[in-house]
């Protein structure tokens, strides 16, 4: 459906942003959904309205029975089949669809949007991409309906990020029609009423491999519920695998591939993670400006004060940068996507490999963009945001989770630049080139820059030269450490810090763009003033980061080149954000919600 | 059955409204519209009515491009077909003129039942209903509570809601008009599938040149003088006197009021 909206059909390189200028219409925004996809928004917002929004107090109270007759019913409408393909009685939408599903359930509640994405997510993606047609058969329809309810088990006791040491082990039995699994599965979310399970076991102790495990099964077994900071209406137990019986037909994948599986699964998981923080945000956002709209401290509503004002503001800018770019990302994939079979499982996977790099970058940043939201709502609240009678505390307590899962943070920031320099290595991307040309330009007399017009030239500018400074510092980098650089964390961190900052503030300036192309600058006036404050302090930001990086990569001269370079690049005259982050705070105290 | 539904689009309910420079309605730029909160409830009941004896429910709305989204919520819960009557001609009409184009094109699709919400969230006229079923020549009911077809398909008994929580149960013959009122039923949810199938059903576009309607009859018997807010205001009075003649000058008062 995305792809009438945006200009070009090729399939755009996942990572090329930071070496290529994009034009506004090669990108996909919110403004091009089309009316399906609006009407799918708008059943999604419907049915959390009016069924789980209510029940949120009785959910977190760990009403199990509640919360999955809410999952089924659900189902009922399709929320559980959009990513099913219709040959297996399933809706096969496009990404959009699913992003905008996510976004829109956040505001039921941690606890429901992370069960029903555990389900719809990691624990049915598994079979839709590495099952047989018979599995696929066998459990697609009826995980469609939320007859079968799933859950995706990787993680073990001792191995959470180092997937891939997993103890849990499989021997296939004598008479050769069953595996026979052991180990413990940790952290599992809907463990405590799912029917199956995704699961992961080494082959013989050294070959991972994926397993579709049944509750029914014997051996199978799962521990007590968790006690969580947050999400705690979510289930989250261990699965116990003793001596479970498993037969042959229910091995996922091939023999000793099982990585392919849980890697590109939880790709897929971060990206939509990304849509959820936008629709968590947006949410938590409706409730500070209304409790600043109706708490009045000296005989004025705190939402007039100028304090309450920069941080509802605050909130919104960075929404707009995290929103922006999750469905840029959503519809390069669709792009990639068209025309794929919905049984080429290679074809698809391989379209959602390519934005590896967009994906993480949104999981990190839009979870940190989240907790930042939650972490202001609390303090708008005051000592009401402190106490649990008000909605405050529990979005900060399950934000937090977001972090850590679907890969900590840690992992995805490492990721990031890991995998860039990679397809520069494999040559897909010319990443090598472009750093070769920017050295050259350090070393050569700087040219005067040109003077450009247009809708926020001075900001395309700005992200221009921050993309200069990602091929400055990872250019350096890949220099000084070569084949090395994976044991340099600190340095793909900070880099992969620099290029997330890139790619939200690109992304805000083409949406920006976009908008203004379609509807004239008179309507864009707050678009263009959030536009302007998160590309002004980015780059501010990306400065701050880029230093340490440079100091720890080169000394002397070349330091003393690159620093100067650094400032050149990091140049540009202060924007107004006090005054620009007024005027979108008073839109959207006047709105009473997040206002683009 | 055939029921046709009337749908209007209306501002949605957390819309900013600000009044237009004219003062002659509000500015409708940057709203966003929502499906006429008692026309959910008609379509709701008209697809309540075909499962139960089967049919056709046909959506019909008058406005511009934008109101093909609330037509084809209808269509995504399940009616079969959709009219969109669009002529910016018909726009900014009253409730008489536009209830004439559209029980022309509803008078040449024949009906066995007309159903439209109570009234509008927007104007709030509740005449589009009523003047639908004198120009379409069949009777007419209002505020229904409930719907129940009847005879054979030749009579529909009504449930109408009257003051003070009485009712009262009206039996007419079919084919009629009837305007519903909002929770009457739980309206459905659009489901995924039937907004991915509506895509695939027919809106047949209608403009004034398809029909026969004469220029002075589209001219409105009605208008909106002047939109505005109420203005906040507190005055209290005194009334001076002995009791007795406060108490007469008070109920005076209250009387010209109209209070009591």
């Amino acid at each position: 459906m995305s792809k009438t909206v945006m200009a070009k059909a090729k399939i755009v390189k996942g990572g090329s942003f930071l070496i290529e200028e994009k034009k506004p219409s090669e990108i996909f925004t919110p403004e091009d959904f089309s009316e399906e996809q609006r009407a799918i928004a708008k059943t999604t917002r419907d049915f959390v309205a009016g069924e789980v929004y209510p029940n949120r107090s009785e959910i977190e109270n760990k009403n199990k029975e509640l919360l999955v007759s809410l999952l089924r019913k659900s189902g009922e409408l399709g929320l559980l089949s959009f990513d099913i393909p219709e040959k297996y009685e399933g809706l096969g939408l496009d990404k959009v669809c699913s992003m905008l599903v996510a976004e829109n359930l956040a505001p039921a509640g941690g606890s429901f949007a992370v069960s029903h994405g555990g389900h719809t997510g990691i624990g049915t993606w598994p079979i839709i991409y590495f099952g047989t047609e018979a599995q696929k058969k066998h459990y697609l329809p009826k995980l469609a309906t939320g007859e079968l309810l799933a859950a995706y088990a990787l993680t073990e006791p001792h191995s959470g990020s180092d997937a891939l040491a997993a103890k849990t082990r499989a021997v296939l039995s004598e008479d050769g029609k069953h595996y026979i699994l052991n180990g413990t599965k940790m952290w599992i979310t809907n463990a405590g009423f799912a029917d199956v399970f995704v699961t992961f076991a080494k082959v013989d102790g050294d070959k991972f491999s994926g397993f579709i495990i049944e509750k029914t099964f014997p051996g199978v077994s799962t521990g007590g519920e968790e006690h969580k900071m947050g999400i705690r209406g979510s289930s989250t137990c261990t699965l116990e695998l003793n001596d479970a019986k498993v037969p042959v037909e229910n091995l996922l994948g091939e023999i000793g591939k099982g990585h392919l599986i849980a890697f590109n699964v939880l790709n897929m998981g971060r990206f939509k993670l990304g849509a959820g923080c936008v629709g968590g945000a947006k949410a938590a956002m409706k409730e500070a400006i209304a409790y600043a709209n109706e708490r009045h401290q000296f005989n004025r509503p705190i939402s007039s004060f100028g304090a309450i004002k920069q941080k509802l503001a605050e909130m919104a800018i960075r929404c707009y940068g995290v929103e922006s770019a999750v469905y840029r990302t959503a519809g390069l994939i669709d792009q990639a996507l068209e025309g794929v079979d919905a049984d080429d499982n290679a074809g698809i996977l391989k379209g959602i490999e390519e934005y590896a790099i967009e994906c993480s970058a949104m999981k990190v940043y839009g979870t940190e963009m989240l907790d930042f939201v939650a972490d202001e709502m609390v303090q708008v609240y005051g000592g009401y945001g402190y106490s649990e009678e008000y909605p405050a505390a529990a979005v900060y307590r399950d934000s937090r989770i977001n972090r850590i899962f679907e890969g900590t943070n840690e992992i995805n920031r490492m990721l990031i630049p890991g995998m860039l320099l990679k397809k520069a290595m494999k040559g897909e991307l010319a990443l090598m080139q472009a750093v070769k040309q920017l050295m050259e330009e350090l070393l050569s007399f700087p040219s005067m820059d040109d003077e450009e017009d247009g809708v926020l030239a001075e900001e395309q500018k700005m992200v221009r030269n921050a993309k200069k400074v990602v091929l400055m510092v990872a250019g350096s980098a890949a220099q000084k450490y070569m084949q090395n650089i994976s044991d340099q964390q600190e340095l793909l961190m900070g880099i992969a810090d620099i290029i997330m900052e890139v790619y939200a503030m690109e992304s805000a300036l083409l949406r920006t763009q976009k908008f203004v192309e379609a509807n004239g600058e008179a309507s864009a006036e707050l678009r263009l003033e959030a536009t302007k404050v998160f590309i002004n302090d980015a780059v501010d930001r990306i400065e701050i980061k880029a230093r340490p990086l440079l100091a720890a990569l080169v000394e002397g001269d070349m330091l003393r080149t690159q620093i100067a370079a650094l400032k050149r690049f990091t140049r540009h005259t202060p924007y107004n954000c006090i005054q620009a982050r007024q005027r979108i705070a008073a839109a959207m105290t006047e709105t009473g919600k997040y206002i683009f | 059955m055939k029921i046709i539904v009337c749908v209007k689009q209306v501002p949605s309910r957390d819309a900013i409204l600000r009044i237009n420079e004219t003062s002659s309605w509000i500015q409708d730029r940057d709203i966003a519209y929502d499906v006429n909160e008692p026309d959910s409830y008609a379509v709701e009941e008209a697809l309540k009515i075909k499962e139960k004896f089967g049919g056709e429910v046909v959506i019909c709305s008058l406005g511009p491009e934008r109101v093909q989204v609330a037509i084809k919520e209808g269509l995504a819960k399940g009616a079969d077909r959709g009219i969109h009557i669009c002529d910016p001609a018909l726009d900014n009409l009253d409730a008489l003129a536009q209830a004439r184009a559209m029980a022309e094109v509803i008078g040449k699709e024949g009906f066995d039942l007309v159903f439209t919400g109570l009234q509008s969230d927007d104007y709030g006229f509740a005449q589009t209903g009523v003047i639908l079923g004198e120009l379409l020549g069949v009777p007419s009911a209002t505020i229904a509570m409930a719907v129940e077809v009847q005879d054979g398909e030749k009579s529909v008994r009504v449930k109408r809601e009257l003051e003070a929580g009485w009712f009262q149960w009206y039996q007419m013959p079919l084919p009629a008009s009837i305007s519903i009122q909002s929770g009457l039923n739980q309206p459905r949810y659009a489901t995924l599938k039937g907004i991915m199938n509506a895509k695939k059903k027919e809106i047949r576009k209608v403009t004034l040149s398809d029909l026969s309607i004469s220029k002075d009859l589209l001219v409105p018997k009605q208008k909106i003088e002047r939109v505005y807010f109420p203005v906040k205001s507190k005055k209290t009075e005194i009334i001076d006197g002995s009791a007795k003649e406060a108490a007469a000058k008070l109920v005076t008062k209250l009387k010209q009021m109209r209070a009591l």
